[in-house]
């Protein structure tokens, strides 16, 4: 009816055709890049811990573009749904829900040092190693399609790779979130005694002939149930 | 001659674009913002017919310019930030709400071709951006400073986390039968989809149990009664809105009525069949699918609205429950029932390997 129908195609996952399209590309790399990148460095150097939370949420959200940017928008909603939609949320409930006493953490920070700087170390030279290995794509076209997959879309092309070659992997993967799932219900569950618990089969099931009786109490003596 | 190509001829390649989009986005704005004033109107006039009550019935015919009147107030209060809050948060909080509860509408197909992002991964754009909506009143109830929102906010982020699960799984059986992601493809996929005439989900008796447990997840995702557990009155005062006033109020507000009318139209595009008929009989194809849609989010809304004024509401306990022992295991073994049937009778037979 207008728009050109349904095959119309979002403007960053065509090739650039003009220097028009690049620079939109380009643009719009450096904007998330510099968001991830901004909003990361203030994670961790805001006082409040809610607000690094809040600032990290920003990150994942602007990682989700440069994703999209990339032409993998399966990857970025997944990014936002797990991250941003379910394990951002139970950071920032625990976050609130905690009395954080900011002196006590500053303590720390000295005694911390060497082992953050160790890890920083490990980090940033497997980031290299990542970087020295990559494949170089051009800014706003997105990597061309292996063979077997040309036509599909990105769910497409996941599934039947997930689904079919890695199975026990994607499938042994589910089996340690669930031990982790498991193991922290068991660490953290515990039985506490004289609890009364809810039956709501049995609260359904009263009907008013078990529940209420006629008495006719006698004066001065009243009634024993 | 398309929408866009209309403007371009005029305007160039680049501006064309620019303002087609713009307008298209006002086009979907401007008219959510009207249904939700009059969503607004309609839900107080349900509520009081089933009370025998009059409703809003001074301002304007029948009263239907109410809303617009109780919004011309607000916006004339002065808005308040308490001195205990967290201004930058406090003041954030809001327009995420508000802002999510509008883009959400970019991919939703009115008619054959009329949507603003035709996007193939569609039904997981919306489950991202419902799944963000909890931040606004989390945010809203911890920058208050104050314990009644804070309450609210972390009920409300524990409710809409919970039924988000089974929300999660309901969508992928409706996905099972469309074999697709895009909104577009999944309404298509539902004409004739029973008997060879009916339009709709809800007419398959696999499907139809999963449109029931959709609606009362809708309901607690929109923190609708009888889920209203974040803002309930008795206990909370008013939840996570306690402290806000005015303008801030009044997006919170908008953005929950728009929220419950997002609800309404992505039941008809995934259950009722969008803006197909509801029979597949040419006759019925001459009304616009526009009109189709329409009425079936209307229809959606008053089931909202009729839920709203019979049920009472549930205990927080209770709601857990719900969601997570009831819910959550009966959806997840619906997938697996719908996809056994599905491999069973060879629907997927045509996937490629």
């Amino acid at each position: 009816m207008r728009r050109g129908g349904r095959t119309r195609r979002a403007p960053f996952r065509t090739a650039p055709s003009d220097l028009k399209t690049l620079v939109t590309a380009v643009f719009a790399f450096y904007l998330f890049a510099g968001i991830v990148l901004l909003s990361g460095a203030a994670t961790i150097l805001s006082k409040n811990p809610v607000h690094s939370v809040l600032w990290l949420i920003l990150a994942f959200f602007n990682a989700a573009g440069l994703f999209i940017l990339l032409g993998a928008e399966f990857l970025a909603m997944l990014l936002v749904i797990v991250y941003v939609g379910a394990v951002a949320v139970l950071f920032l409930f625990v976050v609130m829900m905690l009395d954080i006493d900011f002196a006590a953490l500053r303590a720390g920070f000295v005694k911390a040092l060497p082992v953050g700087l160790l890890l920083a170390v490990v980090l940033v030279s497997e980031l290299l190693l990542v970087a020295g290995g990559s494949v170089r794509v051009v800014a706003g076209e997105a990597a061309a399609p292996l063979d077997g997959f040309v036509g599909m879309t990105n769910t497409q092309a996941l599934g039947s790779v997930l689904y079919t070659k890695y199975l026990f992997v994607f499938q042994a993967s589910g089996i340690v979130l669930l031990t982790a799932m498991v193991g922290a219900i068991v660490l953290t569950h515990r039985q506490r005694a004289g609890t009364k618990r809810q039956d709501v089969g049995a609260q359904v099931a009263r009907t008013p002939a078990s529940s209420i009786s006629n008495v006719k109490p006698v004066s001065g003596e009243g009634v024993s149930l | 001659m398309t929408y866009t190509g209309f403007f371009q001829q005029y305007l160039g390649q680049d501006w064309g674009y620019f303002v087609a989009t713009i307008t298209l986005i006002l086009l979907i704005a401007l008219p959510v913002m009207l249904g939700v004033a009059l969503a607004v109107y309609f839900d107080r006039k349900i509520w009081a017919a089933m009370q025998m009550r009059r409703g809003p019935n001074v301002v304007g015919p029948f009263g239907i310019l109410q809303t617009f009147a109780d919004a011309a107030k607000l916006f004339l209060k002065e808005t308040i930030v308490p001195s205990g809050a967290n201004k930058g948060v406090f003041i954030i909080a809001p327009m995420i709400t508000f802002t999510l509860a509008l883009i959400v509408w970019a991919v939703m197909p009115f008619d054959a071709g009329v949507v603003l992002a035709d996007l193939n991964v569609g039904l997981l754009y919306i489950f991202a951006v419902s799944s963000m909506g909890v931040y606004g009143i989390i945010m809203s109830g911890w920058a208050s400073n104050s314990k009644y929102p804070f309450l609210g906010g972390l009920r409300s982020a524990a409710q809409m986390v919970s039924y988000e699960v089974s929300m999660g799984f309901i969508l992928v059986t409706v996905m099972l039968y469309a074999q697709s992601l895009n909104l577009s493809t999944i309404v298509l996929s539902q004409q004739g989809n029973i008997l060879g005439f009916l339009n709709g989900n809800i007419f398959n008796p696999l499907l139809f149990p999963m449109f029931v447990m959709f609606f009362i997840t809708a309901l607690a995702e929109t923190n609708r009664p009888p889920f209203d557990l974040p803002e309930a009155e008795a206990e909370l005062v008013a939840g996570y809105q306690v402290e806000y006033s005015s303008m801030a109020f009044a997006l919170f507000f908008l953005g929950e009525y728009a929220n419950i009318l997002f609800m309404c139209a992505l039941t008809s595009v995934l259950f009722l069949g969008g803006w197909l008929p509801p029979v597949d009989w040419a006759p019925l194809y001459v009304v616009p699918g526009f009109v189709w849609m329409l009425a079936k989010m209307a229809l959606m809304f008053f089931l909202f609205a009729w839920v709203k004024a019979t049920v009472p509401r549930y205990r927080y306990d209770q709601l857990m429950r719900l969601g997570w022992k009831i819910f959550l295991p009966l959806s997840l073994f619906w997938v697996v029932v719908v996809s056994g049937w599905l491999m069973f009778t060879g629907h997927f037979a045509s996937i490629p390997r």
